[in-house]
């Protein structure tokens, strides 16, 4: 008989212990074991993931603000680029005024010295031909040149046009002070009889008269009453020359 | 010349009796236990692991796999049975490499006790997942004249998987006798390889066809069809 009952309930029971012990030492506890690796794999997994997701997004972030930043960069760039070129133009602007500022200045200054110098040129040229003229006349002047010149003073008085003739009379006339009567010299007695008889005549009124000598008139006689004035003087001539002078001094600068 | 180790006795008093196959038997329960209480002491549950630990979870998971081919939703539940069967088988296939050694699955007394526990556990799973209802009315399938057949199949193939064992179990040992008094060099030890072969591959449809039955008990209300991969192997 090949089967033996007692060996096959033994064989049985036997299974049936190991069945269970494999349980308990083996089946368990490598189920466990793979469970909770698989668990512990997934957690990690999904940590991983959630760092890549973590991470993509800090990435994004980054490259937003990046972007921001090379922007903000840019625009800040763009506009010192823009204040630098404001600011150059602004002060080229400046300096070119001030340039030209420097350059009218100096031109202006160059002028003005130009024509002092001209001005100074023309004064010294007149008052040295002046002071030759005054010179020689005065070198001249003698008692017929006065005679002369009392000739030309009556001359003049004859000569006068009407309304000088009526404005003077009447200064004269309104006078409280005696009539004053310049020269450059000395009048003698003579000249001056002929000259009050010449100024009664004139003005038919006695006129009283004071003479006084002025040698500043360089050559030549004027009768002063009441703020009119009746003059033939070389300095008269003299003084319409340099005035004419400086006229045409002036209209050459 | 034993035909099974039943027939090795080494202790008897009356009906009790300690003869090869128990203790080679207990011998192989003792490396199996011992073996995993030495792994499973210090499992590791991080990604670093031994590699006894990672044999095992192979062995383990490999198991739970084909559980789970064959049909059954919840491999976890089957795994200490089924698995158990398989590593049983194996390990007294592979333990023919050492001298001495009679594989305990060589008597038909032990593959008539796995068929037997097989016999058991198909309609206790079945109960367990279905309701004894339920599973008893796949008896009547298609009809009520089918019912001494159903029972008929059900012994049948309870025989016919522990004859397999059996068989293949006792021809291995009996064929490398036989051929090491006859050509005692290197044929034996050739043979002894296709033993092994022969060894493993008899403990995987065993515990594939267990599973096969297990898994049409326990879907019942489906159509009983068996997947193609189990009947591959089945005639051995």
């Amino acid at each position: 008989m090949l089967i033996d009952w007692f060996t096959v309930v033994a064989q049985v029971v036997n299974f049936l212990i190991l069945v269970w012990l494999l349980k308990r030492f083996l089946y368990k506890p490598i189920l466990d074991a793979i469970d909770a690796r698989e668990k512990r794999i997934a957690k990690e997994l999904a940590d991983a993931a959630a760092k890549m997701s973590d991470a993509e997004k800090m990435h994004d972030e980054f490259q937003r603000k990046n972007a921001e930043f090379e922007q903000q960069r840019e625009a800040l760039l763009s506009k010192a680029t823009e204040e630098a070129q404001t600011e150059r133009q602004r002060l080229l602007d400046e300096a070119r005024q001030t340039a030209d500022t420097l350059l009218t200045k100096r031109q202006q200054a160059m002028r003005n010295d130009a024509q002092n110098l001209h001005q100074e040129l023309g004064r010294v040229t007149q008052r040295e031909v002046f002071a030759i003229a005054r010179k020689a006349l005065a070198d001249l002047t003698d008692a017929s040149l006065e005679q002369r010149m009392v000739e030309a003073f009556m001359h003049r008085l004859r000569e006068m046009d009407e309304q000088s003739n009526a404005d003077m009379a009447h200064a004269l006339q309104t006078a409280t002070e005696p009539a004053l009567v310049r020269s450059a010299f000395d009048l003698t007695e003579l000249q001056r009889a002929v000259i009050q008889k010449a100024l009664s005549e004139t003005f038919s009124a006695d006129i009283s008269i004071r003479f006084e000598a002025a040698p500043n008139l360089i050559s030549g006689i004027e009768l002063i009453a009441n703020g009119q004035k009746l003059a033939w003087s070389v300095a008269d001539y003299l003084a319409s020359l340099e005035s004419a002078v400086n006229d045409l001094l002036k209209v050459k600068n | 010349m034993h035909l099974s180790p039943d027939e090795i006795i080494f202790w008897q008093y009356g009906f009790f009796k300690l003869n090869a196959t128990i203790v080679y038997t207990w011998g192989l329960m003792g490396v199996l236990v011992a073996g995993s209480i030495l792994v499973t002491r210090k499992l590791s549950m991080g990604l670093q692991r031994t590699r006894w630990q990672n044999l095992l979870e192979i062995v383990v998971g490999g198991i739970a796999k084909q559980i789970e081919e064959v049909g059954l939703r919840q491999p976890r539940h089957y795994l200490g049975f089924i698995g158990t069967l398989f590593l049983f088988v194996a390990s007294a296939a592979l333990f023919t490499i050492v001298p001495g050694y009679e594989p305990p699955t060589g008597s038909l007394s032990t593959t008539a006790a796995l068929a037997i526990c097989v016999f058991v556990a198909v309609p206790l799973f079945g109960i367990s997942e279905n309701g004894p209802a339920e599973y008893f009315r796949e008896y009547l399938q298609p009809t009520f004249i089918m019912l001494p057949f159903n029972i008929i199949s059900e012994l049948s193939r309870t025989l016919a998987l522990a004859v397999r064992l059996f068989g293949n179990m006792m021809s291995g040992t009996m064929i490398l006798a036989i051929l090491l008094t006859i050509t005692p060099y290197i044929f034996p030890i050739a043979l002894s390889v296709l033993g092994l072969l022969t060894g493993m591959v008899q403990a995987y449809i065993f515990s594939i066809l267990a599973t096969v039955y297990i898994a049409a008990a326990a879907h019942a209300r489906e159509p009983k069809i068996e997947p193609d991969t189990t009947i591959k192997h089945e005639p051995r």
